[in-house]
C-alpha cells in the first residue's frame, strides 16, 4: 500500500473543511464535552451531602427534644419539623423528604424507664436506594451522637474506633473520579459517535464512488479519516484537561506525555469502530444507531466510571472486558489522582493498545477499493 | 382529515418497520440494554476485596475479621503482612478497602481501652470506596456495641419504605423505561425529518394538501407511539422478569408515557427543524439527550445538584418523568400524586412543540 | 494477443450479475483510440455496471476487462493514475466551495503548479463558474452541480475518460461546449466513453455501442445505423387541428413504429420505406403532406428495440375531464404577474410575466442559473415571492395554500418519493395524503397500477426500480388525486427515449382532458411538445411563445431553419450581446 502525502494531505484538508463548517461536529467537538465535565463535575454529587429529613415530633419531652436539637444541628440534615405522621408520610411520598424520624408520645418516658424499651423510628424513601443509605447512615450517627450526650459527653462505646484515611483524594470530592471518568465518555463520543458518521455520508453522497476512481488508495482513504479525526479528539482532550484542572481544581498527578499515549491508544480503538461501523453499513442513520448501543452506553454504563465493575454479575464483568472504555476510565482516574502507577498503567495500556489494533486493524482490514466489497 | 394524519402515521410506521433490519434496530437495543443494564447500572458495592493487615493475631481480631468477610460485599479477603503491602494493593486498584489492626488489638479491648482501627480507602473510586467504608464500619460498630456490656436506652429502627431491602434494580428499571425510550423516540422523530429533507420527499410534502401542522403531527404521533411501545416492552420486563413491584395503574402509566412521547417529539421536532442533515440532527439529538440522562436524576438525585442545574433539570422532561414512573412502580401513585409533574411535561411539550412549529413555518419557506 | 495500437478497452466475453441477476451477458467490445464512443441504450441495459467493471469498482463474475492493457481489479492502483471516471451521480462535497473541490481533485489526481492553474482556468471558464469559486457546492443549481462534477473529472491528463450521463441537467449551451472539449481531448489521442440518454449526442459520436438487456445490439458507427433507416423518417407538416391527436391516429396505424411532436408537425418513423401510412385516415386536415426527411440515431434505436410505446395512453380512460371552479378563466388558470425573487442583493427571478391557458402546456427553458427553477418554485408555493403575485387557479398560493394545492400535481426534478417503501406503499401513501381512502383511494390505486404496469413492482423498494419505473411511479403519485393542473420539473432528466415517448403520450392524453401542465425541461425534444415557451435567462423571461415562433425568431442568414437547440443558443446569445451594447 503506497502512500502519496499529495493526496492524504488535500484528503486531510477537505476533511477538515467539513469538520470546521458543520455547526454540529463543532457542537459536538467543544461545546458538548465543556457542558458533560461541568454537568458530571457539579452536578452528580453521589455523597448526597445534606438530606432532607422530615421530623416526626409527638413528644414534648426533653429527651425528644434533645434528640430533635440533634439532629437539626447536624451539617448533613436539612431537617422540616411536624407532629403529623400522616403528612410527613405523604411528604415522603412526593419525594420532598428522603426520610422520616418519628418519635412517639411516649418517647421520652419510655427512655427514662431505659432497658432500651424507647425506639426511634426512621422510615427512609427506598425508591432512592442510594440516598435512603446515606439517611440511614447519617442518622445512625446523629443517634450515636446523642447516646454520647446523654451520657455526659463519654462515649457509650469508646472501645473501638475506626479512623478513615481517603488516599489521593482526601475530602472525598465526587468531582475529582468523576471528571476524569466523564472525559472517556467525552473521547468516546468524538471518537466514534462522530466518525460512525463520516464514511457512511460519503457513501449516501455519492462522493465514495468519485473518490473510488480516482488514484487514491486504501491506506489513504483510511488515514485521511482517521488523522482529522485523532487532532479534534486530541484538541477536545487539551481543552478538558485545561477546564478539568485550571478551572475545576481537579488535581492531574501524572505526567502529560503518559496522559498523551493513553489517549491516543483509546481514540485509535474508538476511531476503528467508529470507522467499522461507518464503513460496513455505509448508512448514517443506521451505523449512528448502532455507535450510540456499541460505543456510547458502554462507555457509561460498563466502564466502571460511575457504576462500580466489581459489584456486576459475571457475565456482564466479562463483557466489559471488551470495552475499550473500561481500561481507559482506569488508566485517567489513575493518572489524575494517583499519578504514575506503572503496575495499574501497563495494564491498561497494553490492553488498549490491543483494541486499537483490533479495531483499526478490522477497519482497514474492511475498507473496500471498490464498490462490491474489498 | 383524520385520514390524513392515519396516513402520514402508517407512512412512518411502513418506514420503520419495513426491512428486518430495521425492525432489528428497533427492538435489539431495547432488549440489550435490558438485559445488561439493570446488572451494570448499580451503585451497590458487592464482590469487592478487603485488604485486612492484621498486625494481632488475636481472638478478637480474628473474629472482627470473620465477620468483616462474611458480609456480601467481601467476599474476598486478602490478608496483608506489611505497610508497604498495603500501599501497594491500594496503588494498583487490588483492593477497595484496607484495613490494619494494630498489635495490641485484642489486649485492649478486653481490657476496655479504646483502640483505633486504620481503614486507607481508595479516593480514586471514593464513591465505591465510601459505600465498602460505610460497610464496614456498620460492622465494627455492631461488633463494638455487643461487646459493650452497657444497655442503650434507645433503639434506632430503620425501615425502608417503597422497597424494603434497598433492591438497586428496583430503582434502576423503572428509570430505563425512561431513558431507553428516550433515545428510540428522538432518533424517529429528529432524523427521519432531516431525511426526508435530504431525499427531497420533503418538498414533495409541502406542495400537498397537508398544511404544517399535519407534517409535524406525522412525525409526533409516530415517534410517541414508538415511545409508548419501548416503554411498554421495558415496564413489562421489569414486572415480569425482573419482579419489580408494579403498585400504580397501567392507565397511569401510558398515560404519562404519552406525555413525556410528547414532549420529547416536541424537542425532536424541535432538533430537526434547527438541522439540514441527517448528521446534524442526529448529533443534534445527542447533545440534547446527554444532558438530559445526566441531569434526570438517574445518576444522583437532582436535590443535590446546585441552584443553575436544579433550574435546567426542571426543563428536562426525562427528569419528571423518571419520578412519576418510579411514583406509579414503587410508590402507588394515582393521578393526584402524579400531577405535579405530568404538567410540567405537557408545559414542556407546549412550549418545544410552538417552538418547532414558528421554526418549522420559517425553514418551509 | 497482438494488441492493436488503437485499442484502449478491451471487454471479452465480460459477464455480471447482481445477487444471481445477471446484469450484463458476454460481453465483446473494443474501445478505441481518438474518438469519443456512444454507450446507449434504455434504462436498467447495464450501461452503468459496465462503465463500473471498467473503473475497477465492480469484479466480473465472468469473462475479462482490459483498459490500457491492465486488469482493472488487480492492477488498479496503476490504472487510476490514467483514468477518468465519472459516476451518474458525481458526489461532490457540498461543505466545499466550487474552488476547494477542484482542489481536492486536482490534488488526488497529481494536477500540479502551472498545469493546475491552467487547467482551473480552463474549466472554470467552460463551466461557467468562474464567479462563484468561492461558493459553496451545496449551494449551486443542480447543473451546474453536474458541471463542478464534470470540471473535477477532466481534471488532469486521463488517458481513458469515462462519462455515465454527464449532461443530465445540463443546459444546451453547457452541452454543446462540453462535447467540443471533449472532442478536442480526444483528437489529442484519449480514449472516451459517453453514455447518455441523449441520442441527438450519440450521433456525434465516432463509434456507438447499443446495449439492451445487458446485451450489445450494436457496434459500429452510428452514421452506419442512420443510413440504414434511410427513407423511414417522414415530417408531417401543415396540419390543421390537434396535432396531438394526429400523432395518436399515426402511432395507431401499423406502418408507423414511432413518432413524436416537433413543433406544429409531427415526425414519424415507418416500419418499412416502402410502406406509407394513409393520409386520410390521420385526418390531418386539407393541406397536411409528408415528407421524407434525415433519419436520427433516436429512429434508428427505436427500430432496434422493436418500435415506440406507440400513442394511446392508457390514462385518458381513467383520468375524468379536468373541470375548472366557477369563476376561473380559462384563459388564465396559472399565471404570474411581475413575479420577483431576490436572495439577498441577487435577483433571481426579474419581474416575469405569463399566463397559461387551460389544456396549455407552457415549458420553462433556459440555461443552468437562469432563474428557471426559482420560477418554477414561485408557481407551485415552494418558495415565497419577494414581490408581484404567483396565482394558480385563481388562489394565491400563499394565502389559501391547502385549497390550492389539492388542484395541483407535482413531480420533483429528482427521485422524490419515499425510495425505502415499496412502490405500493408509496401509492396509498400519496393518494392518502391527498385526501383519497377507501373503495376511491383502492380503484385510484389499482387503475394507476394497471396503466403504469406497476404490478410486477408492487412489493420492490421504490428507490430500487429501473429509472424508467421511478418516473412512471413519480407520475403515477402525481396523478392520483386527478388534479386539473400538473407541474413537472426536468421530468425526463436521463430516462431512455422509450420511456421519454411513453411519458409524452401520457402527458399528451391529460391535455385532451383539459388538465395544464407546466414543465421544465432542457431536453429539446421535449420543449417542441410544448404549446408555448418562455426563455428564461439571468431573471428575465427572454422570449415567450410558440416553438416555432421562437425558432423562427431565431433564424437568420446563416441558419435559416434552426432546430430547437439551435433557437436556444441563438436567443441567449443575442441576448448577451444585447445586454454588452447597453
Amino acid at each position: 500500500m503506497s502512500i502519496s502525502l499529495r493526496r492524504l494531505a488535500a484528503l486531510c484538508r477537505k476533511e477538515s473543511y467539513q469538520i470546521v463548517r458543520d455547526p454540529s461536529s463543532i457542537l459536538i467537538a467543544f461545546v458538548l464535552p465543556v457542558l458533560l465535565l461541568f454537568i458530571y463535575g457539579y452536578g452528580i454529587n453521589l455523597d448526597a451531602n445534606r438530606v432532607r429529613l422530615g421530623i416526626v415530633q409527638q413528644d414534648g419531652g426533653v429527651e425528644a427534644s434533645r434528640f430533635v436539637q440533634t439532629l437539626q444541628a447536624s451539617p448533613f440534615i436539612a431537617a422540616s419539623l411536624s407532629t403529623s405522621e400522616s403528612a410527613m408520610r405523604q411528604q415522603l411520598q412526593m419525594g420532598e423528604v428522603r426520610g422520616v424520624v418519628i418519635l412517639r408520645s411516649d418517647f421520652s418516658a419510655r427512655v427514662r424507664q431505659g432497658q432500651g424499651a424507647a425506639a426511634i423510628q426512621l422510615l427512609t424513601d427506598g425508591a432512592e436506594p442510594n440516598t435512603a443509605n446515606f439517611v440511614a447512615s447519617y442518622v445512625q450517627g446523629v443517634f450515636q451522637l446523642w447516646l454520647n450526650q446523654r451520657q455526659g459527653g463519654q462515649p457509650a462505646a469508646a472501645t473501638l474506633t475506626v479512623q478513615p484515611r481517603y488516599w489521593f483524594n482526601p475530602t472525598t470530592v465526587s468531582r475529582n473520579y468523576l471528571v476524569p471518568g466523564s472525559i472517556s465518555v467525552i473521547m468516546t463520543i468524538i471518537g466514534a459517535l462522530l466518525t460512525s458518521l463520516v464514511v457512511a455520508r460519503e457513501w449516501e453522497r455519492g462522493t465514495m464512488e468519485a473518490l473510488l476512481s480516482t488514484p487514491v488508495t486504501r491506506a489513504e482513504l483510511l488515514l485521511s479519516k482517521i488523522i482529522p479525526y485523532y487532532l479534534l479528539g486530541m484538541a477536545a482532550m487539551a481543552m478538558c484537561v485545561l477546564v478539568a484542572t485550571l478551572v475545576m481544581g481537579v488535581p492531574l498527578r501524572g505526567s502529560l506525555w503518559v496522559l498523551f499515549v493513553v489517549t491516543s491508544l483509546f481514540l485509535g480503538s474508538a476511531l476503528g469502530l467508529g470507522l467499522l461501523l461507518s464503513t460496513t453499513t455505509r448508512n448514517q442513520f443506521i451505523a449512528a444507531q448502532f455507535a450510540l448501543t456499541a460505543a456510547f452506553l458502554p462507555a457509561i454504563m460498563l466502564s466502571g466510571f460511575v457504576f462500580e465493575i466489581r459489584s456486576m454479575p459475571l457475565a456482564v464483568q466479562a463483557v466489559t472486558y471488551l470495552i475499550p472504555a473500561r481500561y481507559f476510565v482506569s488508566a485517567l482516574q489513575t493518572l489524575f489522582q494517583a499519578g504514575e502507577i506503572w503496575p495499574v498503567l501497563l495494564i491498561n495500556l497494553l490492553f488498549l493498545l490491543l483494541s486499537a489494533a483490533f479495531w483499526l486493524g478490522l477497519t482497514a482490514w474492511r475498507t473496500p477499493r471498490r464498490l462490491d466489497g474489498n | 382529515m383524520w385520514q390524513r394524519l392515519f396516513t402520514l402515521i402508517r407512512k412512518e410506521m411502513q418506514a420503520l418497520l419495513r426491512t428486518p433490519q430495521s425492525r432489528r434496530l428497533l427492538i435489539a437495543p431495547v432488549l440489550l440494554q435490558l438485559l445488561l443494564f439493570p446488572f451494570a447500572a448499580t451503585l451497590e458495592v458487592k464482590n469487592s476485596t478487603l485488604a485486612v493487615f492484621n498486625q494481632d493475631g488475636g481472638a478478637a481480631s480474628i473474629e472482627l475479621v470473620q465477620r468483616l468477610a462474611a458480609t456480601q460485599a467481601f467476599p474476598q479477603v486478602l490478608m496483608l503482612h506489611s505497610q508497604q503491602d498495603m500501599q501497594q494493593v491500594i496503588d494498583r486498584q487490588q483492593a477497595l478497602l484496607a484495613i490494619s489492626l494494630p498489635q495490641d488489638f485484642s489486649r485492649r479491648l478486653a481490657s476496655g481501652q479504646g483502640v483505633t482501627v486504620q481503614a486507607i480507602i481508595d479516593g480514586r473510586r471514593s464513591n465505591s470506596a465510601q459505600i465498602a467504608y460505610g460497610y464496614a464500619l456498620q460492622v465494627v460498630q455492631q461488633y463494638a456495641a455487643e461487646r459493650s456490656r452497657q444497655a442503650a436506652p434507645a433503639r434506632l429502627l430503620v425501615q425502608n419504605l417503597y422497597n424494603p431491602n434497598l433492591e438497586y434494580r428496583w430503582f434502576v428499571l423503572p428509570s430505563l423505561v425512561a431513558i431507553i425510550t428516550t433515545i428510540g423516540c428522538l432518533m424517529v422523530t429528529a432524523l427521519s425529518l432531516a431525511r426526508e429533507r435530504e431525499e427531497g420527499t420533503f418538498e414533495q410534502l409541502l406542495v400537498s394538501p397537508l398544511t404544517p401542522a399535519y407534517i409535524m403531527a406525522g412525525k409526533a404521533l409516530p415517534g410517541m407511539l414508538v415511545a409508548l411501545v419501548q416503554g411498554c416492552i421495558i415496564a413489562a420486563a421489569a414486572v415480569w422478569v425482573y419482579r419489580v413491584p408494579f403498585s400504580g395503574t397501567v392507565g397511569l402509566l401510558i398515560v404519562s408515557m404519552l406525555c413525556y412521547g410528547l414532549s420529547l417529539v416536541g424537542f425532536g421536532l424541535l432538533i430537526s427543524a434547527l438541522s439540514s442533515n441527517q448528521q446534524q440532527a442526529f448529533l443534534g439529538s445527542f447533545a440534547f439527550m446527554s444532558p438530559a440522562v445526566i441531569l434526570s436524576g438517574y445518576m444522583a438525585p437532582v436535590e443535590n445538584m446546585p441552584l443553575p442545574l436544579r433550574m435546567v433539570s426542571a426543563v428536562d422532561p426525562l427528569s419528571h418523568f423518571i419520578v412519576i414512573v418510579k411514583g406509579i412502580f414503587l410508590k402507588g401513585y394515582g393521578l393526584v400524586d402524579a400531577w405535579p409533574h405530568l404538567w410540567p411535561l405537557l408545559a414542556i411539550a407546549t412550549g418545544t412543540l410552538l417552538l418547532a412549529y414558528r421554526m418549522f413555518l420559517q425553514r418551509s419557506h | 494477443m497482438a494488441v492493436s495500437e488503437d485499442i484502449a478497452i478491451r471487454l471479452r466475453a465480460l459477464g455480471h450479475a447482481f445477487a444471481g441477476r445477471p446484469a450484463l451477458h458476454a460481453l465483446d467490445a473494443d474501445i478505441r483510440r481518438g474518438i469519443i464512443t456512444g454507450l446507449v441504450g434504455p434504462d436498467g441495459a447495464g450501461k452503468t455496471t459496465l462503465l463500473r467493471l471498467m473503473a475497477g469498482l465492480l469484479k466480473p463474475d465472468s469473462g475479462s476487462v482490459q483498459v490500457e492493457g491492465l486488469d482493472p481489479v488487480t492492477a488498479g492502483d496503476a490504472l487510476r493514475l490514467q483514468l477518468g471516471y465519472m459516476p451518474q451521480k458525481f458526489g461532490l462535497y457540498e461543505d466545499l466551495t466550487v474552488l476547494e473541490n477542484l482542489t481536492l481533485y486536482a490534488d488526488l489526481r497529481g494536477v500540479t503548479g502551472a498545469a493546475r492553474e491552467e487547467s482551473f482556468q480552463r474549466l472554470l471558464a467552460f463551466t461557467d463558474l468562474a464567479r462563484f469559486t468561492e461558493r459553496l457546492a451545496g449551494k449551486l443549481s443542480g447543473g451546474m452541480k453536474q458541471k463542478l462534477g464534470l470540471a473535477c473529472t477532466l481534471l488532469g491528463s486521463p488517458r481513458i475518460l469515462l462519462l455515465d450521463e454527464p449532461c443530465v441537467g445540463v443546459d444546451p449551451i453547457s452541452r454543446r461546449e462540453l462535447w467540443r472539449m471533449v472532442s478536442s481531448l480526444a483528437d489529442g489521442g484519449m480514449a472516451v466513453l459517453w453514455s447518455t440518454s441523449y441520442l441527438d449526442e450519440a450521433e456525434l459520436c465516432g463509434e456507438v455501442l447499443l446495449m439492451h438487456e445487458g446485451r450489445l445490439q450494436y457496434s459500429g458507427s452510428p452514421q452506419a445505423l442512420m443510413d440504414s433507416m434511410q427513407g423511414r423518417s417522414l415530417l408531417l407538416q401543415g396540419i390543421a387541428g390537434n396535432r396531438r391527436q394526429v400523432l395518436r391516429r399515426a402511432l395507431r396505424c401499423t406502418e408507423v413504429i414511432d413518432g413524436a411532436l416537433q413543433g406544429h408537425a409531427v415526425r414519424l418513423v415507418l416500419r418499412t420505406a416502402s410502406e406509407l401510412p394513409d393520409l386520410t385516415s390521420l385526418d390531418a386536415g386539407p393541406h397536411a403532406s409528408l415528407q421524407t426527411v434525415k433519419p436520427r440515431l433516436e429512429d434508428a434505436f427505436i427500430d432496434l428495440l422493436g418500435g415506440g410505446p406507440g400513442g394511446d395512453s392508457p390514462l385518458a380512460e381513467h383520468m375524468p375531464p379536468a373541470r375548472l371552479p366557477d369563476g376561473v378563466d380559462a384563459d388564465a388558470v396559472i399565471v404570474a404577474e411581475q413575479l420577483t425573487r431576490r436572495f439577498g442583493d441577487f435577483v433571481a427571478t426579474d419581474h416575469v410575466d405569463f399566463r397559461i391557458r387551460r389544456g396549455e402546456i407552457f415549458g420553462l427553458l433556459g440555461p443552468n442559473g437562469a432563474g428557471k427553477s426559482t420560477t418554477f418554485k414561485m408557481m407551485c408555493g415552494l418558495l415565497p415571492v419577494s414581490s408581484g403575485q404567483a396565482r394558480v387557479m385563481g388562489l394565491d398560493l400563499k394565502k389559501s395554500a391547502s385549497q390550492a394545492r389539492q388542484q395541483i400535481g407535482y413531480m420533483a426534478q429528482k427521485f422524490a418519493l419515499y425510495s425505502n417503501l415499496s412502490v405500493a406503499q408509496n401509492l396509498e401513501f400519496f393518494s392518502g395524503i391527498y385526501g383519497l381512502s377507501g373503495t376511491r383511494q383502492r380503484a385510484a390505486v389499482a387503475d394507476m397500477v394497471r396503466v403504469f404496469g406497476l404490478q410486477p413492482y408492487l412489493a420492490m423498494n421504490a428507490g430500487e426500480l429501473p429509472l424508467g419505473f421511478k418516473q412512471r411511479l413519480a407520475l403515477a403519485c402525481a396523478l392520483m388525486h386527478q388534479p386539473p393542473l400538473l407541474f413537472l420539473d426536468e421530468p425526463t432528466s436521463g430516462v431512455d427515449p422509450v420511456s421519454r415517448r411513453e411519458f409524452w403520450s401520457h402527458i399528451n392524453s391529460l391535455v385532451d382532458k383539459g388538465v395544464t401542465v407546466m414543465v421544465t425541461t432542457h431536453f429539446m425534444d421535449e420543449a417542441e411538445y410544448c404549446d408555448r415557451i418562455g426563455l428564461v435567462y439571468r431573471g428575465r423571461m427572454i422570449a415567450s411563445g410558440t416553438p416555432d415562433e421562437l425558432k423562427a425568431m431565431a433564424a437568420d442568414a446563416d441558419l435559416p431553419d434552426p432546430g430547437m437547440e439551435d433557437a436556444f443558443i441563438a436567443l441567449v446569445q443575442r441576448d448577451d450581446q444585447l445586454r454588452e451594447a447597453t
